[in-house]
This record gives C-alpha cells, structure tokens and sequence, in this order.
C-alpha cells in the first residue's frame, strides 16, 4: 500500500528540515521524503496548508492500568494520545499493582498491542514497590522493554538508593526519571508557597522542595557519570542549576509541561481544583525562567504529565483533592499559541523538544522523518482557531484547567506505523483535505 | 443589604458590608441582656450549624444567636452523622439542601470548604472558620468589641501576633481591620510567618515589640499545640520566653490598648495570666460580641435589611 502525502510544510528538526516536501509512506514505514514525488496507483492525500511532521512523543504520562481503570486505560489514554497528535507515549509505573518487574512490563506492552491505537512505551519503577527501600529488577524490565525507569511520584529520597540506581540502570542504557521533591520540605502542602498560599491559607510547597532534589540528581550523575532525567520542572532555581550542570557537562535531562510554562499559581484562586498539581504551579518569573531554559537548551522536551482523574477525586475540599491534570488533548495547541505563537519558540525548535530530543532521551527509535523508520507522522493545522472543550476529550480525564480556552493549532490527522489513527472529527475546516 | 448572598470570608466584604453588620450588631446587644432573650426576627428560618471540628464558643454562639432570632437551629457534628459513614462534604449540603433549610454554618478542616459547600447550596453560607484560611465572624466579633471600646476603628494600629500562618483569625481580621482604616502589624517567630503577608494589607514588623510599641490594640493568636509536633517552634517555654505577652511587653503599647485573644487561651502561653485577668483584656466582652454579631451574620442574610 503506497500513500503520497502531499504538499505540507514538513518539520523535521531532526534532519535540519522545514519546507514543502511531499512524504511517501510504502507498507507502513517512510519510503521518501522529497521535493516532488509521483507514483501511479498511489493513495494521494493533498495536505497543502498543513505542518507534517514525526510523530510527537509524551514521555510522562499516566495510563492508569491496571489499577485505576475509572480514571483511563490503555485504549482511552492512546486515543486521547491520537487526538493530540502523539504516536508514542512513555507510560508512568504508578499503577496498582506497580510496574516493577518484568511481568508487569509485558503485561502493559500486552494491553498496548491489544488495545491501544499510539505506541506505548512501559516505564518500570526504580525500586520494588515504588516504596524507595530496593532496587526493582531493572534488568529484566530493560529486557521485557522498559524505556526508562522511575517512581514517579513518589520520588527516590535515599540518596544511596538513587546513587545505586542510576550505576545499575546505566548498564543496561536506561535512563532514571525522577520527579524532584525533597519529602520534608513538601510536608502536605498543597500549592506554591508564596502570595497565594498565604491568601488562601493553604500549605505551601516551596521551590527549595524542588530544587535541592534537582541539585542531588545532578551530583549523583556526575557522581556516577550516568544519565539522569529530571522531570516537569517548574522554578527558576531548577533551570538555573541544570544549566550549569549541563556546561559541566552532567549527563542531566529535564522536560517542562505546558502548564509550567503558561500558568500560574493564580490559576488555583477560588480553590480551583483543576489547577492543583505537583509540582505546583509557580510565578511569573519562574515561567520566563523555563521559557529561557527552553530556548536555549537548558530543558530538552515538553512532556505533559497527563494525569487524568476522576471527578469525585477534583469535585472535593481543596486539600482533598488530588494532584494533576490531563494534557494529551491540550499540549500542542498551547505550545503553539502560546510558546510559538508568542514568539518565545521557534516551532520547529518546539517541534524538536516534542519529537526528537524526547525519543533520544528514552533511546527509542522515532522522532525524525527518514527514508525506512516508521510512518509515524503527525499532521497538524497550525492556523486553526478552536475552543477547548472538556466533554469532547477522548480521555476519560475531565480535569483541566484549560476548559473554554481557545488555542490556535491543532493536530488534524495522526498516523502511527502508516494507519491513521486520529483525524480531526471537524473536518469542514479542511475541506481541501481527503481523510 | 450586604452586598453578598454568603459569609464566606473578608476578603471580598466591603467595608459598607462590615458596617452594616457592626451597626446591626450593636442593635442587637442589648437583647443578649433582656430577661426574655427571644425575639420573632428569624421565626420559621432554620439553620444548621454543619461543625466538622471541635468547638465551643463559635458554635454555641451561633446556636445562642439563632434561638434568640427565633430560628430553628440545629447542630450537626462530624462524629455523630454520616461522615462517619463516608459521606462527602457535597452529599451532606445536598442533604441539608432538600431538608428545606434557609442557612448553613459551617466549621472545617479544609481551607475553602466553606466556599466549596457554597457552589453546592442555595441556601446562605456563613463560614464559621474553614481551615487556615478566614474566620470572618471573628474578626467582626473583634472589630464590634474594638469600635465599642474605642469609638471608631480609624486609624487604630492593631498588632496581630503569634501564629499567623496557621491562623484564619489573623486572616479575617488583617482584611477586616485594614479595611475600616486600621493600620495593622504582625509579628511571631519566623517559622509561622506565611510568605508576602504584606499583600494582603498588613505590615511586617521586624519583631514582637515593634508590632506593639504604641499600639491601641494587642491581639494575641492561640498557639495550636498541634503544631508543635511539627517542630515550628522548640517549646512552650521558650515560645512564651520570646513570644508571648506579658506587663512588660504590652506596656509598649498605648496606655489605654486593647488586650484581645480569640480564644481559647493557652494561660501562660501567648499571654500571661495576670494579664488576660487584667483591665486591659476584653476577652470576655469578645464573647459577648461574638453571639451580638452571629445574631446580625444570621438576620442579615437570612432576610433582614439591617439597622
């Protein structure tokens, strides 16, 4: 089967690419990526006016299952993947029971095969358990396909712990994700510290909290001269430190979420519980902080931390209300509107922190458009004005704070391994376009 | 008329909000010192005072306040209902919802709770201390004792110390106090000071005897012994040695200051006995403020239009 897609502005960051170039796609993987291509008997699709590029890559999110099927699965979460524009996701092993052995790996790329539309990389838990005493088996998880490994939110405290991890999980080339949160600082606070915390008379988390983990991580990679990723960074403090260790040249890592980087703690006033998160949501000045530690290059990707909830579990008392918010539906319009649109990205530089620097980082083979890699490819309408709308999001996630919202860009057609998986439902708004 | 359907806090009250229940309260004072304590205002009005955590005098006082409006008042405690059965804070308003009643008092745990319990009713939310964030009827409560004693809250300089991070008093009544004029000053021990308290109209001073030094009134926060298990401060001892109030220390403020405290009072804590036995301690008047201003809170939300 040969599909010619025609005529977008193909961005691809990976090969320095950003012109109209035509994409051939034979049996599922890329043939050519050319000027002009033609070829009777094709399937042709015209995609003029629209940015072709590699799939994009969410390396956090939170897949639920098994465990927590009510807030999402596999299916919904990978189509609410598609709809975003990601072909691959790497899934968090915060699941009940917890992805820590090699099993519970297989078990996940089982249900994926079966009933997920993106691909679907496992993450495994650093430690057996996720309860930080010890290692989990890494090994065999790297075998049965872990991409990385992590305990997510409950983040490695023991130092000595963390140290052996990263020496045991460079062996077998897997980087560990922590999520930086020093135990005693955080404390059941509930938002930043600062104006707002003291407003509403909440528990503040400060942003020492963070980055006195930030700045463990760094010295145990450099400790132990393995790779380290550092994930949703969210201060000034944070940036700052990475940057430095990077000039070091510290095999340090770091993703930011896009509500990081577009809100901030006054998104919670009036008890909003759709902009509670851990990390929490900081200031002004901790946003044009990441924004400049995107630029230039301090934060490689933009991940979401997809983290859909159900609604009794946001519909409560602030302080009971869980932490996280969904983001696969969300994260490419508002980078565009208001990372790329704002001038502070180039969109072929965002594109890159979405697609290729990700796929690095977890040493998958995606993120870049070339002749014999996988057709995994996202078409996206970068122009298109359009209101968020909570009720239509394929993730059975309610909880945004991005409701009502209206973005410009969006993606219209994703396609993973050459089969469609997503295209855009409004499709009057690309008449020109044959789905 | 107050300018909102709710009591959720005052923050968002408008100073004419604040004098209308002052005034109303002042009115209704007099009542508290009849032989027969009843008057027909609130007949056929129900309220229920929905209390999630231990209380004495806020709740008994708004019980006082509803029965001598003539309301119907009942109280609903968290050990005793379907709390214990795990029923949600919505389910339970929805509840009282349908049973037809006209107000809700509500004392939480949870910071918001009592604007939360608001998305959920129609009936009139009056928050009676939600977590560590406001405690309006106490600062009005304050603000009555004060402007009796004083004559006006104008340009009065108020010190609020002692815990303030954990405080919904010190919140309500920074807001309360700063906007009938008041110049207001807080001061404790560093680690239960929340950050940039300034933006919320209040001075901070550099240590316990500037915030007092020349004040008209002295309000000393309780010390939440809870809050010791965390560490913020190293004893009671130590925290009375460098925090707590006594002659010497409120001697620096004005000859005739105001000695406040919400109560109830760790004696020999925050302050010492022999001045919270003191001439200048209105502690007692508060109390007696509190159930004049529950019963303004209730009449004024609950239909009345006031002075």
């Amino acid at each position: 089967m040969k599909k010619i897609l025609k005529k977008a502005r193909v961005i691809d960051p990976a090969s320095n690419v950003d012109e109209i170039r035509d994409v051939l796609v034979v049996d599922g993987c890329i043939a050519a990526v050319e000027k002009s291509i033609d070829i009777s008997g094709a399937e042709v699709l015209d995609l003029s006016g629209l940015v072709l590029t590699s799939g994009l890559i969410d390396m956090h999110v939170h897949f639920r299952e098994p465990g927590y099927e009510y807030k999402e699965d596999i299916e919904t979460g990978s189509r609410s993947a598609a709809a975003g524009g990601f072909t691959s996701v790497a899934c968090m092993p915060n699941t009940a029971p917890p992805v820590d052995n090699a099993a519970m790996v297989e078990y996940i790329k089982a249900r994926a095969s079966k009933s997920g539309i993106v691909r679907v990389h496992p993450v495994g838990c650093v430690s057996k358990g996720r309860e930080g005493r010890e290692m989990a088996e890494m090994g065999d998880m790297a075998e049965a396909g872990a991409v990385a490994f992590s305990d997510d939110g409950s983040p490695v405290y023991d130092g000595s712990l963390m140290r052996k991890a990263l020496q045991y999980a460079s062996m077998f080339d897997r980087v560990i994700i922590n999520h930086c949160e020093e135990p005693g600082l955080f404390e059941g606070g509930q938002i930043n510290e600062g104006y707002v915390s003291t407003l509403m008379g909440l528990a503040g988390i400060p942003a020492s909290c963070e980055e006195i983990m930030v700045a463990r991580d760094i010295i145990l990679s450099r400790d132990t001269g393995a790779r380290v990723h550092l994930t949703h960074i969210s201060t000034k403090g944070s940036v700052e430190l990475i940057r430095r260790a990077k000039a070091e040249g510290i095999k340090v890592t770091c993703d930011v979420t896009p509500h990081h980087l577009i809100l901030t703690q006054e998104a919670v006033l009036g008890y909003n519980t759709n902009a509670k998160m851990n990390p929490p949501l900081r200031t002004e000045e901790d946003i044009e902080a990441l924004v400049e530690g995107l630029k230039d290059g301090t934060i490689d990707a933009i991940a979401t931390d997809h983290a859909p909830h159900s609604r009794d579990e946001k519909d409560v008392e602030f302080d009971k209300a869980a932490f996280g918010i969904v983001g696969l539906e969300t994260a490419l319009g508002l980078v565009i509107t208001h990372i790329v649109g704002r001038h502070r990205l180039s969109l072929s530089e965002a594109i890159r922190k979405m697609t290729a620097n990700p796929a690095k980082i977890l040493g998958i083979d995606a993120g870049r458009l070339a002749a014999g890699k996988p057709a995994d490819i996202t078409v996206m309408d970068i122009d298109t004005e359009w209101i968020v709308d909570k009720n239509r999001f394929l993730s059975k996630g309610r909880n945004t704070p991005f409701h009502g919202w209206k973005l410009r860009g969006r993606a219209v057609m994703t396609m993973v391994g050459g089969r469609i998986v997503y295209e855009v439902p409004d499709t009057h708004l690309f008449p020109h376009v044959k789905f | 008329m107050l300018s909102r359907k709710h009591l959720l806090g005052l923050e968002n009250a408008t100073r004419e909000d604040i004098e209308l229940i002052l005034d109303t309260a002042d009115s209704f004072k007099e009542i508290i010192d009849r032989d027969v304590k009843k008057v027909p205002t609130l007949r056929g009005k129900c309220v229920v005072n929905l209390f999630y955590e231990p209380s004495t005098r806020t709740r008994t006082s708004f019980e006082l306040a509803g029965k001598y409006l003539s309301a119907d008042t009942i109280n609903f405690s968290s050990s005793t209902s379907s709390v214990q059965k795990g029923e949600t804070l919505k389910d339970t308003a929805k509840t009282l919802e349908m049973m037809g009643i006209d107000a809700v008092v509500i004392r939480h745990s949870s910071s918001g709770a009592a604007e939360y319990l608001s998305w959920h009713m129609n009936a009139a939310v009056i928050n009676a201390g939600d977590g560590t964030h406001e405690h309006p009827t106490q600062a009005l409560l304050d603000m009555l004792t004060v402007r009796e004693k004083k004559g006006t809250l104008e340009g009065l300089k108020v010190a609020i110390l002692g815990d303030i991070t954990h405080s919904r008093v010190a919140r309500s009544n920074i807001f309360g106090f700063a906007k009938m004029g008041c110049d207001v000053y807080v001061a404790g021990p560093q680690t239960l000071m929340p950050r940039e308290i300034e933006k919320m109209g209040a001075k901070a001073a550099r240590n316990m005897d500037e915030a007092v030094e020349g004040a008209d009134v002295v309000m000393a926060l309780r010390i939440q012994l809870e809050r010791q298990k965390k560490g913020l401060f190293p004893s009671q001892r130590e925290y009375s040695r460098f925090f707590g109030i006594d002659k010497k220390r409120l001697s620096l403020a004005k000859p005739d200051a105001l000695l406040l405290h919400p109560g109830p009072v760790n004696r020999g804590v925050e302050i010492t006995s022999e001045i919270m036995d003191g001439a200048q301690s209105v502690i007692n008047e508060q109390v007696k403020s509190g159930v004049a201003v529950r019963m303004a809170v209730l009449y004024l939300l609950m239909g009345g239009a006031g002075r």
